[in-house]
């Protein structure tokens, strides 16, 4: 039998101010760790949520992002011509040539404006994605139109459903908001291609294609048999594996976030550990007087480790309270692939909560290992004769 | 002859302290049989706490042997020293040491928490303890709450409810008023008288000395004679009176 946790629990809250004070610091660092943790998997969850293993995307030899490929008619035509693409109820191949570019327009966070993404497609490229519209409608052909996803619609006012955008050509008015699942699509906008191409002299070269396999073996061979046609001169991949590899503008803030939090982390342990050496100090005669009772310096050791870690585990709830209105906030990020801002919300989960008060344990442990070796190395009479 | 509970033979304790070599203890030999009530007198620094805390294991000698309850002590390990503390001792300190955060009844709880009762039990015994030293109204104070003389009272219930064989009592009297002291004295001596228990006293106060059954005397680490009192005695004596 060890020492009661109630004598450790009794202690934490009889020295309430310490105790808050450190959990704090511990429950700073900690959410940290979570918001930044939360920020790339939302980041992420958005990139993989984006593309159909049936689709197969074509850009340019050597291409990477759709913003800097070029495509021409003629690549298209004989692209599209191969086996295994999915016919539509038209009897048509399943492929959308599209062009890609970038527009400047206001933010809620940026008023002097952000990179967004539009999207110039064909019909079959919407009928492809499956999208739905959640307000309003498609555009319509050769109408200066655009259908904007949801996230843009919530974080550029200038882009809500009846205003008007200025690219291009011209003016182009919002006649539907689209809803992507919480995909990277959310963050663009679309618009028919042939009127995109136009309006940004990009009728000869468009940006990319997509196109829909049949099914998913018949999309890996579809895209061996492109990449190794020698007349096309084209780079292929899985419209996920495109957007997986933009999970990369992630690692910056990764990066940053994780070199806070050690930064913090190594701080927050040195306060659990300074914390515990003042308790260890202040409670020496109780240290001397369980040892005389008869429990051994195992049970000291215990007693204190425990209490270090209900410590920070305190600050582990309390950063766990701190971050989850976190949940859910759509926030942007600038994408070096796409040059263009990618919408995506916090995602502080129960899973992103367990490690967090993973974290606080860890922290605590390596806060309180110390100090309770102090406790339990004292000699009685030395302990008894502190005051 | 009753059964031995504590021998030591020629036992010395000797440190360092500021760089002076003390003599704490210098070839002590004592028996101490089952039953006895001693009291162990003798001005500061003449080693009568330093036997207690030997024969409670609390420190070692550096020299010379002991032997309690059986228990060669010298040759125990740290966890069975421990064990051995919690079965067979019971500890009265002069400055109380109940656990501050910890109520009446849960200090008194404390040391049966490494034994095999349950907690049913365990209740049912610091109750009784606390009982039997009259406190059975104030099980749910903190010591905050109590007066000296109750968390002395408190010290001994936690002391006599593992049932020990030996009770050692370090100034148990040294931190109380007169009244609270003639309590705690009271209760020792009827531990000793009703219940059989072997006690330990070191005190400096010759009131608190009449309530042991014998007294034996230490001067500059040396146990007198039987009967014996130091040079300084009657003069001590004289000037309390």
């Amino acid at each position: 039998m060890s020492i009661p946790l109630s004598y450790n629990v009794r202690n934490l809250m009889v020295r309430k101010t310490t105790t808050l004070m450190t959990a704090a610091g511990i429950a700073l660092t900690i959410a940290v760790l979570l918001a930044t943790m939360g920020l790339v998997r939302g980041l992420r969850s958005a990139f993989e949520a984006t593309g159909d293993p049936l689709h197969v995307l074509v850009l340019r030899k050597g291409g990477n992002a759709e913003l800097t490929s070029l495509l021409t008619q003629e690549q298209f035509q004989i692209v599209k011509s191969f086996p295994g693409i999915a016919k539509g109820s038209d009897g048509q191949p399943m492929a959308s040539i599209e062009v890609v570019t970038v527009i400047n327009i206001p933010s809620e966070d940026s008023p002097e404006g952000m990179n967004v993404t539009v999207r110039g497609l064909s019909v079959q490229g919407v009928q492809m994605r499956k999208l739905k519209v959640i307000e309003g409608r498609w555009f319509k052909p050769g109408l200066r139109e655009v259908v904007v996803g949801k996230s843009i619609a919530k974080r550029y006012p200038g882009a809500t459903l009846g205003k008007q955008l200025r690219f291009g050509k011209g003016y182009w008015t919002v006649v539907g908001i689209m809803d992507a699942g919480g995909s990277a699509t959310d963050s663009e906008i679309f618009g028919d291609g042939n009127q995109v191409a136009s309006d940004f002299n990009r009728a000869d070269t468009y940006s990319s294609a997509l196109l829909e396999a049949t099914d998913e073996g018949t999309a890996a061979a579809l895209r061996n048999a492109l990449q190794s046609d020698r007349r096309l001169n084209i780079s292929v991949m899985t419209e996920k594996e495109y957007y997986e590899e933009q999970t990369v503008s992630s690692r910056p803030i990764q990066f940053l976030g994780t070199f806070v939090c050690i930064i913090m982390a190594v701080g927050s342990a040195f306060a659990a550990m300074n914390t515990m050496y003042a308790a260890v100090a202040r409670r020496a005669q109780e240290i001397g007087t369980l040892r005389v009772l008869g429990f051994n310096r195992g049970s000291i050791l215990f007693s204190f480790f425990l209490e270090s870690v209900l410590l920070a585990i305190v600050g582990g709830i309390l950063a766990c309270i701190i971050v989850l209105p976190l949940n859910n906030v759509t926030t942007g990020l600038g994408n070096f692939i796409t040059f263009s801002e990618t919408s995506f919300n916090f995602r502080i989960g129960p899973e992103l909560m367990a490690i967090g008060l993973v974290f606080a344990l860890i922290l605590g442990a390596a806060g309180g290992l110390l100090p309770a070796r102090q406790a339990a190395r004292k000699e009685i009479l030395t302990a008894l004769r502190e005051t | 002859m009753s059964e031995t509970v504590v021998k030591t033979k020629r036992l010395s304790k000797e440190f360092i302290r500021d760089e002076f070599h003390v003599k704490a203890l210098d070839a002590v030999d004592i028996e101490i049989h089952r039953g006895d009530f001693i009291a162990l007198m003798g001005p500061s620094g003449s080693g009568k706490s330093t036997l207690l805390h030997l024969i409670a294991a609390m420190d070692k000698p550096t020299d010379g042997e002991i032997e309690v309850l059986g228990a060669n002590l010298r040759q125990m390990s740290d966890k069975a020293i421990a064990h051995w503390r919690n079965v067979h001792i019971g500890f009265v300190f002069q400055s109380f040491n109940l656990l501050p955060v910890l109520t009446a009844l849960e200090n008194v709880e404390l040391p049966l928490k490494l034994t095999r009762l349950n907690k049913k039990e365990r209740i049912e015994h610091a109750e009784t303890a606390l009982k039997l030293v009259g406190l059975g109204d104030r099980m749910g104070h903190l010591p905050k709450q109590l007066s000296g003389g109750q968390e002395q009272r408190v010290a001994i219930a936690r002391a006599i409810v593992t049932d020990p064989d030996l009770i050692l009592a370090d100034e148990p009297t040294g931190n109380l008023d007169a009244a609270a002291a003639e309590d705690v004295l009271t209760m020792l001596a009827r531990l000793n008288r009703e219940y059989g228990k072997t006690i330990v006293m070191v005190t400096h106060d010759p009131h608190a000395a009449r309530f042991a059954k014998t007294v034996r005397h230490l001067e500059k680490g040396r146990l007198l004679a039987e009967g014996t009192l130091p040079a300084d005695w009657a003069g001590a004596v004289a000037v309390r009176a």
